[in-house]
């Protein structure tokens, strides 16, 4: 979706049409004419099925869109904000609060984004800059290839080996060692499936998005722009920091925000290790539990039409959600981009 | 319980005037649209599905006649056999009234094998079983218990060196038959637990944290010391994990197993009423040997099929499953119905196939 955005200003304009040739009664141009105004009809039928494809998609979206807020319409209008805003989520009294599971999503979602984006634009930076030749492909294709890992491999990882790791050595090390246990956030007993376990999780699986793109956009910067500051007397890292970046700022946000629709919407690896607990904690030991995965959980064995239309309800929120930070992205792109443009011209 | 039975005698006089009416109707339909060579399709629970896969494999073999289920969860089976989108449904725990009333004819429960839940954990230094009662169980998982060597876990394991370890509750987080038995227990034995987080398949747990499937929680337990979780007997016994002995309403601390399984079901079955509909709980059954945490699993049929070849061919099947059938079940870890259930359910379903030919 971001990728188009990157994109779309490069995008040409609508088709060109062929300009209609001068009104001329000579014989020999009629055949011409009529040749051409075949041509038009073919370019308007061409015009008509593709923009039919285009609108197939967005058409789509809507649809789905109002299909599940019809769905999760009964218990929208039940709850009404407090959907949003209480904690409860109890199928067995059908009261139903999404608060925590909006809340988990944002914030596993944030701490994915927080490891990810440095260690992912480094490696971008290492292979578009830094990299040997014969290096470059290897290292690419083996991060490109952490995407390629299914979602539930990440899952079984994590419940053995990532978890065992945090609950023996790195959380007693941050909590006591570090003495960040003062902090609400590294407070707690570390059981291991936790927010935290989420959000690391999570930073691999979106780690390659965001590097791939961000490893083309640093590639696709010119040369004459790191040429002229190095000629200006920059130093590589000067170079880097002060041409190459702020020219592929757009690009490499583009690559942050498709990262982030990765982490928003994740369900399975995130079940496996978050804990699956309904509640709003401040410590990052602490379970918790996304939209995505209550979702997962619960949906195959929902009983009673409230908790269906529940679930629904959170899927829809989901959607919004992802809509609004979507949006958000395509903002940020168009300031930076704009930002930039004013800045080079 | 007395007030349950009641309850279901209730419904089950109100299901008997049931059949008779509509039976006209489905002779009418069945006489068009009889398609001899159609297999069944069923959908539902997935505890059952190893032994009923078994199941469908032998009888294609003996039979010919192939059904195919698709193991979707309990509630979705509900759902398919109420849109009438397969021929019968299976589910762990019985179908509600509001589920009933909502479903197209009556539908009749026909317990096939039965479940139990053992109760897992993770204590250092512990190796023999750990005794445990309901209300230690109900405790423990409301958050009232939270170190190992609560006096209260102490009294019922003389002998037996607890730690100071915290407790780590680990609960199922998908919804599923296993939580449905588990919280059906729990709310029989306490009446805090019947009061705050109720019976269901999903539950608003008190304290701890969920893991998806048996797995999840099994994988939890072993690897943090101090947990205690619920998985299915049949889990537990194929990955050899540590589990309790659970105090029976009788007074005895039960080891769960196939036989003292069955034993709640016989338990159960001697205060069933007559003309029960099968939609009974036998947690805490009577009985010496009685393991407290049992339940039926059924199967989910329409008592007026709209095809009346294929609702032959589904009662053919289910009389041999429960006659053939039940010989394969402990092979798989599943306690067989007793002797005095078969027998019962043979004399409905007879009614049933001789009501249902026009």
């Amino acid at each position: 979706m971001t990728g188009a955005a990157v994109s779309s200003e490069r995008a040409g304009g609508p088709l060109e049409r062929p300009t209609t040739p001068p009104d001329s009664d000579a014989g020999g141009r009629r055949t011409l004419r009529v040749r051409i105004q075949g041509a038009v009809i073919g370019d308007r039928i061409y015009t008509a099925a593709i923009t039919l494809f285009a609108l197939c998609v967005p058409v789509l979206l809507v649809l789905v869109a109002v299909e599940i807020f019809i769905a999760g319409w009964p218990a929208l209008h039940r709850f009404g904000f407090s959907f949003l805003t209480s904690s409860a989520w109890d199928p067995v009294n059908g009261v139903f609060g999404a608060a925590p599971a909006i809340y988990g999503t944002l914030l596993s979602s944030a701490i994915a984004l927080a490891i990810a984006t440095p260690l992912a634009i480094g490696v971008a930076i290492f292979l578009s800059e830094f990299s040997p030749q014969w290096l470059r492909q290897p290292v690419a294709f083996l991060v490109d290839l952490l995407a390629a890992v299914p979602s539930v491999v990440y899952g079984l990882w994590g419940v053995f080996v990532l978890l065992p790791v945090l609950r023996v050595s790195v959380m007693p090390f941050l909590r006591d060692t570090l003495h960040l246990g003062v902090l609400p956030f590294f407070s707690g007993p570390a059981y291991g499936p936790s927010m935290l376990a989420a959000g690391l999780i999570l930073s691999i699986m979106v780690l390659p998005y965001i590097s791939s793109v961000s490893r083309e956009v640093l590639l696709a910067v010119p040369r004459s722009q790191r040429e002229a500051a190095l000629a200006l007397g920059a130093t590589k890292w000067e170079t880097i920091w002060g041409a190459v970046l702020p020219y592929a700022k757009s690009g490499i946000i583009g690559g942050v925000i498709l990262g982030l629709g990765r982490a928003l919407g994740e369900t399975m690896a995130v079940t496996m290790l978050i804990g699956n607990r309904p509640q709003i904690s401040a410590s990052l030991f602490a379970p918790g539990y996304t939209m995505a995965s209550l979702i997962a959980n619960e949906f195959s064995e929902a009983s009673g039409d409230l908790h269906l239309s529940a679930l629904m309800a959170v899927g829809f929120v989901l959607f919004v959600i992802t809509l609004i930070v979507n949006a958000i992205a395509r903002w940020l792109v168009w300031q930076v981009s704009r930002g930039a443009g004013e800045k080079t011209a | 319980m007395i007030g349950r039975a009641l309850g279901v005698a209730l419904i089950v006089s109100a299901c008997s005037g049931g059949p008779g009416d509509k039976q006209a109707g489905s002779g009418s339909a069945s006489a068009g649209g009889a398609s001899a060579g159609a297999d069944l399709t069923g959908a539902g629970a997935t505890f059952p599905y190893p032994i009923y896969s078994k199941w469908f494999a032998d009888y294609a073999v003996k039979t010919g006649v192939k059904i195919n289920y698709q193991s979707i969860g309990s509630g979705g089976g509900i759902r398919q056999l109420t849109e009438g989108t397969v021929d019968f449904g299976a589910s762990d725990a019985p179908m509600t009234d509001a589920e009933l009333a909502k479903a197209k004819g009556p539908v009749l429960h026909v317990p096939t094998v039965l479940g139990a839940v053992v109760i897992t954990y993770n204590v250092p230094g512990v190796t023999q079983p750990l005794r445990l009662t309901g209300d230690v169980i109900a405790e423990v998982f409301l958050g009232k218990i939270t170190k190992w060597n609560d006096t209260r876990i102490k009294a019922l394991n003389p002998g037996v060196t607890l730690p100071t370890t915290d407790v780590l509750v680990v609960h199922r987080s998908d919804g599923s038959g296993t939580t449905y038995i588990f919280s059906d227990y729990l709310a029989a034995v306490s009446p805090a637990w019947a009061k705050a987080p109720g019976r269901g398949k999903e539950l608003q747990w008190p304290v701890g944290m969920g893991g998806k499937g048996n797995e999840g929680v099994a994988g939890q337990v072993k690897q943090t010391p101090g947990a205690i979780g619920y998985v299915e007997l049949a889990y537990a016994k194929q990955n050899s994990l540590a589990y309790a002995t659970v105090k029976n309403a009788g007074g005895a601390f039960v080891v769960p197993t196939i036989e003292s399984v069955t034993a709640a079901a016989a338990g159960a079955a001697a205060t069933l009423a007559p003309n029960t509909d099968f939609r009974v709980s036998i947690v805490n059954a009577p009985g010496a040997g009685a393991y407290p945490i049992s339940s039926f699993t059924y199967l989910l049929i329409n008592k007026t099929p709209t095809d009346a070849a294929k609702g032959k061919k589904l009662l053919d099947f289910v009389k041999w499953a429960l006659s053939d059938g039940e010989q394969s079940a402990a092979a798989l870890d599943y306690a067989p119905l007793p002797p005095a259930i078969v027998t019962r359910l043979d004399a409905r379903l007879d009614s049933l196939s001789a009501g249902a030919t026009p």
